[in-house]
């Protein structure tokens, strides 16, 4: 814990927040952000995404669901969103297999949190759109396809 | 070998005959699909976020005259901004014009707070004043968001910019020879995905001139009506009108006469 | 810097929505302009969420979300009137935070 803390606060501007959070109290030890994982959001697989995640080969689970249309009409703005019904969860996150990096976000729920939470992604084009959860230590996954259409002119 | 070719060109062109039908039981399916997907994104609209730079800019005094614009008047008295843009584009007395939201404003601009109105007709869109207007324009219309459209035709100026609407709603030009009409002139008409409203109905009309001005999540920009108008002319491919000249307050009271009584749902969210 | 956010919080039956909708324009340093330069990468990298005191959310957030980019979650408590903070962090180590009371 404490290597990860410090190598929190050796990087980059999100660190420069993060200290002064955790300088004002505000950030309880072991509550800290975990360092932008640049390594995850840089992996252009599912595979290599997981794997940065240490999430390895998770199991599917009929308890986690992704939210979104079967249809977008513009992939520029795709509302998707992760829900699950399992115990405990402490992580959520949002990957899209056909994206240039998979991973769009993820969501660190502190106690009491609800394991809900709706964004809005960039799609390329049609793909499966996988919601990544971390339930009492252990992954699991569901997916989605979502269709990307291109509209025509106007609107 | 010639007989194998016929039989391959056979196959394929009832594969392509094939293709054409589902593609169209596709695009019904689609309909309904993309109508959940606007449903879902609806909540949220980042029109927000504009409408809320507005408001500041409408309470911010600024110009030569150091002035913000809350005594402007929008048709519905001095400060007024409830309500006031279901009821435009209107005729004002002051300046025996009909004004629609946007030039009314350039007036506010121009006599409350010194700001010379060329500085918003000769900006780019999204640009400078503009990029200011479109806020200004933000905040307002959602102040009118769930009203009825209701613009009042009886002074005779409103007929008369009508009729010039309607004319140049239905004036072919360009290369292509488009009217307005040539994609908004006809019921169930479609390109690609998209229903083409046929803005010469009462429905038509209100579910076109009733969601803009607009967020467009394609871009994320917000667009005002003078902007979707000029967009429209671009699309024509004809010569796109000067900012806030007659023919597009013309078309606007056209088309918000002909949605009379619609309900105003902006700002709208659009592809 | 940049524009305000929205934050809308409401409380109901014991869980609290919170609702952003934040101002950037979330570039993924893959786009070209018109003059076939590259627009570089400027996007959110990080958001934090408090209720009062209490953190409620933190997120990690790649250049794949939207422009203009919206959140939405729950969490148990929350009483009306209390404070909603949200504090995003950007690649270019913009930072904005912004409250609301919940209704």
């Amino acid at each position: 814990m404490n290597n990860q803390r410090r190598n929190v606060l050796k990087t980059g501007s999100g660190a420069a927040l993060l200290s002064v959070l955790a300088s004002a109290g505000i950030i309880a030890p072991g509550m800290a952000l975990a360092e932008w994982n640049k390594a995850a959001f840089d992996a252009k697989s599912m595979a290599d995404t997981l794997k940065a995640l240490g999430a390895g080969a998770p199991a599917d689970s009929k308890d986690v669901q992704v939210t979104g249309p079967d249809i977008a009409e513009n992939g520029a703005v795709v509302p998707v969103g992760v829900t699950s019904t399992l115990p405990n969860v402490t992580m959520v996150a949002i990957l899209i297999e056909k994206n240039p990096s998979a991973l769009a976000a993820s969501f660190n729920l502190p106690a009491g949190t609800e394991a809900n939470v709706q964004t809005r992604v960039k799609m390329g084009q049609t793909s499966n759109v996988y919601a990544l959860v971390k339930s009492d230590g252990k992954f699991f996954m569901a997916n989605k396809e979502i269709k990307v259409t291109l509209g025509g002119c106007g609107g | 070998m010639r007989h194998k070719n016929k039989f391959v060109l056979l196959a394929s062109l009832l594969a392509v005959a094939g293709g054409v039908g589902s593609n169209v039981a596709l695009a019904d399916q689609s309909t309904d699909a993309i109508a959940k997907y606007r449903e879902m994104i609806a909540d949220g609209n980042p029109s927000e976020l504009f409408a809320a730079q507005g408001e500041d800019l409408w309470k911010t005094k600024r110009g030569p005259k150091n002035a913000s614009l809350e005594k402007c008047d929008l048709g519905l008295g001095a400060g007024v901004v409830k309500g006031a843009s279901a009821k435009l584009p209107r005729f004002f007395k002051d300046t025996g014009k009909v004004q629609d939201l946007e030039i009314r404003l350039m007036t506010c601009m121009e006599t409350l707070q010194g700001i010379d109105p060329k500085t918003v007709v000769n900006e780019q869109f999204l640009k400078g004043e503009r990029e200011k207007m479109a806020a200004l324009v933000a905040y307002i219309v959602t102040e009118s968001n769930g009203d009825k459209i209701n613009i009042d035709m009886k002074p005779a100026e409103m007929k008369k910019m009508y009729e010039l609407g309607k004319m140049a709603f239905f004036y072919r030009s360009g290369p292509m020879d488009f009217a307005c009409s040539t994609c908004h002139g006809d019921t169930d008409k479609r390109i690609r995905l998209q229903d083409l409203p046929d803005l010469r109905s009462h429905k038509g009309a209100a579910a076109g001139w009733g969601s803009w001005p607009a967020y467009r999540v394609s871009n994320g920009q917000f667009w005002t009506m003078q902007h979707r108008l000029n967009d429209c002319y671009r699309q024509q491919r004809t010569a796109e009108p000067i900012y806030g000249s007659d023919v597009t307050i013309a078309l606007s009271v056209y088309l918000a006469a002909t949605a009379k009584g619609g309900t105003v749902l902006t700002p709208g969210l659009k592809r | 810097m940049g524009n305000p956010m929205k934050i809308r919080a409401a409380s109901k039956d014991g869980v609290t929505e919170v609702k952003v909708l934040i101002s950037h324009e979330m570039e993924t340093g893959q786009r070209k302009d018109s003059a076939g330069a590259v627009v570089p990468a400027w996007w959110i990298k990080e958001l934090t969420a408090k209720h009062n005191d209490k953190i409620v959310l933190t997120s990690e957030i790649g250049s794949s979300v939207s422009k203009n980019p919206y959140l939405a979650f729950k969490f148990k408590g929350g009483a009306k009137g209390d404070k909603i903070v949200v504090t995003w962090v950007d690649n270019k180590g913009d930072t904005r935070t912004d409250e609301a009371a919940i209704a």
